[in-house]
């Protein structure tokens, strides 16, 4: 009810104790395009889907490489993502320019979550409406962490933010606490399961997701931060989905053993695609 | 009382041949001040990009500073842009981050090589304030007066104003430019004080990176 007379500008109190141009800035995350990370002892892997606005445009860019050991994907206003990737960047040079080691990364997100509560002090900003879910390695393991608009972060074993994820959050609440012994190859077949979940039966392909991962390989050394090529998402996609069953069943609930038998029963989810699938062979424009 | 100097010289000496599709970079590993030996084994090549390896010889500590300073902006360049650096704009970079101290100039001498955008081999040999210039072949550092004209005698092009016009020197293959670069530094070791110990190779070409070590003349 007095929502409208309190949230004109960031630094009004409403009544109730909110500020609800944060609010609105959380709510704007909560528009854009789904992004995942989920986190096992040694690896991270995000993944987000990548919708193109029309046929003819490109793809948004939604994962940005901060440093080796550090990245990111955002979801919500993916320019306020953008600047914030280029200071996490500019933060990582400096930090290992002056001290010739990486930068922790419990130590960058509280960079980045004081930066972002700034603009909740200042009558002449506003809040930056990206969420970054921010997946490094650093000497105390694999983490990832979610940045809100207000300021605050989190630690995560998994996590999924933008729109349509809380389907996600279900898949990943069942599956997470077999994530921290999961191998490198099980995490990223999990986070496509999980993406495909946001899809609500749209089929899931390589050219509408982007799949990252960064770790430390058994032997000891690091896998730096990358994203997969679009042939090798492709190649993981297909072992887990085997072929679609035309009979539909109920949509929710609907995934596979998700275990490395491969026999996963992808059903329900699966029907065969009838709109879109027009960015067949639309490849992300790489900038 | 003597004022306090804020330079030294480590001496040591850099090596850079261009081959047609190879770049040959070398130096000596001696690091030392005055008349001692700090020590027999310290690079002073750093690779810079996948196609461009910076050679510098002078003062260690401007050495490891320029050489952060330029992998910190290769980094940004390579955020901006998706790409690695090309070894001319490496060399342009190199020529601004040296002139921009020029009223406090970095002490190093440096030789930058590598393959152009066509993968020829290049070279660009610069002074402690920037001024650069894209060679054949160069060579910077306290055994360069030794070197470089030995290097003149076997690689340097006939004059074009010769009459009866000469042919262009025959091109080096990449292991006559190896044999070259050891000559070389066996050469200066034997006359220049601050040179010896250990000869560090690298070569790149369209395979990669390669590297290898010869020993010299420790005394």
């Amino acid at each position: 009810m007095f929502r409208n007379q309190y949230d004109t500008d960031v630094t009004t109190w409403s009544p109730a104790g909110r500020l609800f141009q944060v609010e609105y800035a959380m709510e704007a995350v909560k528009q854009g395009s789904a992004a995942i990370g989920l986190r096992s002892k040694t690896h991270v892997v995000l993944a987000c889907v990548n919708k193109a606005q029309s046929e003819l445009s490109s793809h948004q860019r939604k994962i940005f490489k901060v440093d080796d050991h550090i990245g990111v994907a955002i979801a919500g206003l993916t320019a306020d993502g953008r600047v914030l990737s280029r200071y996490m960047r500019s933060e990582c040079i400096n930090y290992s320019f002056t001290y010739e080691s990486p930068l922790p990364v419990g130590r960058l997100v509280v960079q980045l979550a004081d930066k972002a509560q700034v603009c909740t002090q200042r009558s002449w900003k506003r809040p930056y409406g990206v969420g970054l879910l921010v997946a490094g390695l650093d000497e105390s393991g694999a983490h990832l962490y979610y940045n809100c608009p207000s300021g605050n972060y989190f630690e995560y074993q998994a996590f999924a933010i933008g729109s349509r994820s809380q389907a996600a959050k279900t898949y990943l609440e069942r599956r997470f606490e077999s994530f921290n012994d999961s191998s490198r190859d099980e995490l990223v077949k999990d986070a496509l399961i999980a993406v495909r979940e946001t899809l609500q039966g749209e089929t899931l392909k390589s050219s509408i997701c982007t799949v990252a991962v960064v770790g430390i390989n058994e032997d000891g050394t690091n896998e730096p931060f990358h994203i997969l090529d679009q042939d090798a998402v492709q190649k993981l996609i297909d072992a887990f989905e085997i072929v679609k069953e035309p009979a539909t069943e109920a949509p929710a609930a609907a995934e596979p053993e998700g275990d490395a038998d491969g026999a996963g029963a992808s059903d329900a989810a699966q029907d065969p695609p009838a709109p879109a699938a027009a960015d067949e062979g639309a490849a992300p424009m790489e900038i | 009382m003597s004022r306090f100097s804020p330079y030294d010289n480590n001496g040591g000496s850099c090596v850079a041949i261009a081959g047609a599709d190879y770049c040959v970079i070398a130096s000596d590993t001696r690091m030392s001040t005055g008349y001692n030996i700090l020590t027999r084994d310290h690079s002073k090549i750093y690779k810079l990009a996948d196609k461009c390896i910076l050679a510098s010889s002078g003062f260690q500590a401007d050495m490891k500073a320029l050489q952060k300073l330029l992998a910190a902006r290769h980094l940004i360049y390579q955020h901006q842009h998706n790409k690695q650096m090309s070894c001319p704009a490496m060399g342009q970079l190199l020529s601004n981050t040296l002139y921009y101290k020029r009223f406090f100039p970095y002490y190093t001498f440096n030789v930058l090589g590598g393959l152009d955008n066509e993968g020829k081999g290049c070279v660009y040999t610069y002074d402690a304030v920037g001024s650069y210039e894209r060679v054949g072949y160069s060579a910077q550092g306290s055994g360069s007066v030794l070197i470089m004209p030995f290097l003149d005698n076997q690689l340097k092009s006939p004059s074009p104003l010769l009459l009866p016009a000469q042919d262009a020197v025959t091109p080096l293959s990449q292991s006559e430019a190896i044999d070259l670069v050891k000559t070389c530094f066996a050469s200066a070791t034997e006359r220049d004080i601050h040179t010896g110990d250990n000869l560090e190779i690298v070569v790149l070409n369209a395979g990669g990176i390669h590297r290898e070590f010869m020993p010299l003349r420790r005394d």
